[in-house]
């Protein structure tokens, strides 16, 4: 990686709620997107993959660590303001109904973040970057351009909000969970999609996912999260090819494998195992093993 | 229908009804599902899943319309019963979890308040009665019973998940029907759930309808496997034969943008349709 990052958490962290109470949804978190390149993020439900997407979109500030844009700290003065901030990097959700606007046709979704994202642009020439953005999401213009988002499948609503990143000019796009609500055969088609984005346009992507195996199309990279930690990441191949810390273990093991039937007792997850590998992962370790390179865990206690 | 069925859809059709014309969600669709048997219905977004799920249950709503079609219960068509014999038959006979169940739970009520809503309604019980079905029900799930004075939000999403399982299996129905009970939850926590029902089946002997879009969790679970294409039933059989025989080429066109986790990294093709 000879690229400096766009964005980089050196030792974030976050937490919810005061005392003991206290959940700490991230804890010394630490990764880097790169343009051209894919991190995808896994790990158990509340594991804190959101809460890392929420402060990569500054939606929340960290309690601790920093973030930096551009190798400048967020924090510094003269470090890239807020707007500036907000259209270079953008969020692609996990229900593309609730993040379109029900009101407004696909014509102004699309034309309201060009306004802010190309003010340059007039007339014909904002109509025909329009149908170019459609036609790149691989949808066409004629047919959807008045639409309304309940008028389109899910697969097509998310290629409008991926458009949308687009039209705001976004090198980072976040997407948490982007395809887990649509079908398989429209799911590939949007990882298609933000394999060229990545790889025509450059854009640095954050790949939030339960599906473990779609990681290995996308991704690059990959971080495993437990608890608040990353307790294994590196290389996406070696790291599922050659899991080393047991949770990362056990997600492999538990990814639907048809060749698997619950009903065969060889094949049973056991629940003591599974309660033991989760106590063990929760603990705080701050020591890092390098597997190999580009390949790091976190010893389990 | 055999006689051996716990259920036997028969030639169901189901319309919603629109201004501009009437749309046909389920066309003519047939299956059965006999005691203990794990029935799976697959399919792309739209095809009338849940449409179906919800005519068993006797949840369907205007627009929805049953044109045609029989849904046998032991024997019993479910669309003839009157309200009294209805409220007998959901909850006791038949239970339904939905996708967003863990949301479901009434967020004020502790989790014992909730089992016994649901068991003073249909069996009169008292609190003490319900306190220990309860903890007999949270035991089966993995979720200690001293926690049934916990409120939902201190809950994980997956343990509210399978409280909401315990909740579904306190009346002892003979059916479950699950619609995506898992799609939200990592696979560690989806495999929990869906081996334990799988024991709890084995052992208590009811039957469940799955829905998922997740072919290869299907085969895992499922003793047969129905696939849905636009509101038909295009094919049905065996979870091994619709793994490794699939007949249909839209099944082939499943399996076929099915992505893996093993072998070769880069067939990312879209099935076109
Ligand atoms: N706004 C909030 N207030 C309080 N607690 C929160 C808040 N947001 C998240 N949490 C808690 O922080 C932890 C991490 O949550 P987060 O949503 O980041 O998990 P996640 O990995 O995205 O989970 P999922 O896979 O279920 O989406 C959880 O324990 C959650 O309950
Ligand atoms: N209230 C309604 N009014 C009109 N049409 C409806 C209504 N509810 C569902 N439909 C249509 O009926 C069809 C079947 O919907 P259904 O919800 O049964 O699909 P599904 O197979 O469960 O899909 P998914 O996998 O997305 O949950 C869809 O095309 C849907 O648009
Ligand atoms: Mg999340
Ligand atoms: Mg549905």
């Amino acid at each position: 990686m000879d690229q400096e990052p766009i964005i980089a958490l050196e030792r974030v962290s976050k937490s919810f709620g005061h005392g003991e109470k206290a959940v700490w949804a991230a804890h010394d978190v630490s990764f880097a997107l790169h343009p051209g390149r894919t991190v995808a993020l896994v790990g158990e439900s509340g594991s804190g993959k959101t809460t890392c997407a929420r402060l990569v979109m500054r939606e929340y500030r960290p309690d601790g660590g920093r973030i930096l844009f551009r190798g400048k700290d967020l924090n510094d003065a003269g470090a890239v303001g807020l707007k500036e901030y907000r259209r270079a990097v953008q969020m692609i959700f996990q229900d593309p109904f609730a993040s379109l606007n029900p009101a407004h046709t696909v014509d102004f979704i699309l034309r309201r973040p060009l306004a802010l994202g190309r003010p340059h642009l007039k007339g014909r020439a904002v109509d025909d970057t329009i149908a170019d953005l459609l036609r790149r999401v691989e949808l066409d213009p004629g047919a959807v351009t008045r639409k309304h988002p309940h008028e389109l499948s899910g697969g097509q609503r998310q290629r409008v909000a991926i458009a949308r990143t687009l039209a705001m000019g976004a090198r980072v796009i976040v997407a948490d969970e982007p395809t887990s609500m649509l079908d398989v055969s429209v799911r590939l088609g949007v990882l298609n999609l933000l394999n060229e984005m990545k790889r025509d346009l450059g854009v640095a992507l954050l790949y939030i996912t339960h599906d473990l195996a779609t990681a290995r199309y996308v991704a690059e990279d990959i971080l495993v999260m437990y608890a608040g930690q990353i307790v294994e990441w590196g290389d996406v191949h070696r790291v599922l090819a050659h899991p080393q810390h047991p949770y990362t273990r056990l997600l492999l093991s538990a990814v639907p494998d048809p060749e698997v039937r619950f009903d065969d007792p060889g094949s049973r997850l056991d629940p003591g195992v599974v309660e033991a590998i989760r106590r063990e992962a929760r603990h705080r370790q701050d020591r890092v093993i390098e597997v190999g390179p580009n390949h790091f865990t976190r010893p389990a206690a | 229908m055999t006689a051996s069925s716990l259920l036997s859809v028969q030639n169901l059709t189901i319309d919603y009804i629109g201004q501009q014309g009437d749309f046909r969600a389920v066309d003519d669709v047939s299956f059965d599902i006999a005691p203990g048997e794990v029935f799976g219905l697959a399919g792309e977004s739209g095809c009338g899943k849940s449409t179906i799920a919800y005519a068993i249950n006797r949840l369907h709503k205007p627009p929805a319309l049953i044109r045609q079609g029989r849904i046998l219960f032991e024997g019993q068509d479910v669309l003839d019963l009157d309200d009294r014999a209805l409220r007998q038959f959901r909850w006791n006979k038949v239970a339904m979890v939905f996708q967003s169940a863990m949301n479901s739970l009434n967020p004020v009520l502790r989790v014992e308040a909730q089992f016994h809503d649901l068991l003073k309604r249909h069996r009169g019980s008292s609190k003490a009665q319900s306190r220990e079905r309860a903890a007999e029900m949270l035991r089966l799930v993995d979720i200690p019973p001293e926690r049934m004075r916990d409120y939902p939000h201190q809950f994980s999403g997956g343990m509210r998940q399978r409280i909401v399982i315990a909740i579904c299996m306190a009346l002892d129905p003979k059916l479950v029907v699950m619609d995506e009970p898992t799609t939200a939850l990592d696979v560690v926590v989806q495999r929990e759930i869906l081996q334990r029902i799988d024991e709890l089946r084995r052992s208590r002997g009811f039957s469940v309808l799955f829905i998922t879009h997740d072919l290869g969790l299907m085969v895992q679970f499922c003793d047969r496997i129905g696939i849905m294409l636009r509101g038909k039933l295009v094919e049905q059989g065996p979870a091994e034969q619709i793994h490794h025989r699939p007949q249909h080429d839209y099944t082939k066109q499943l399996w076929a943008s099915f992505p893996s986790l093993h072998g070769d990294p880069v067939k990312l093709e879209r099935a076109s349709m």
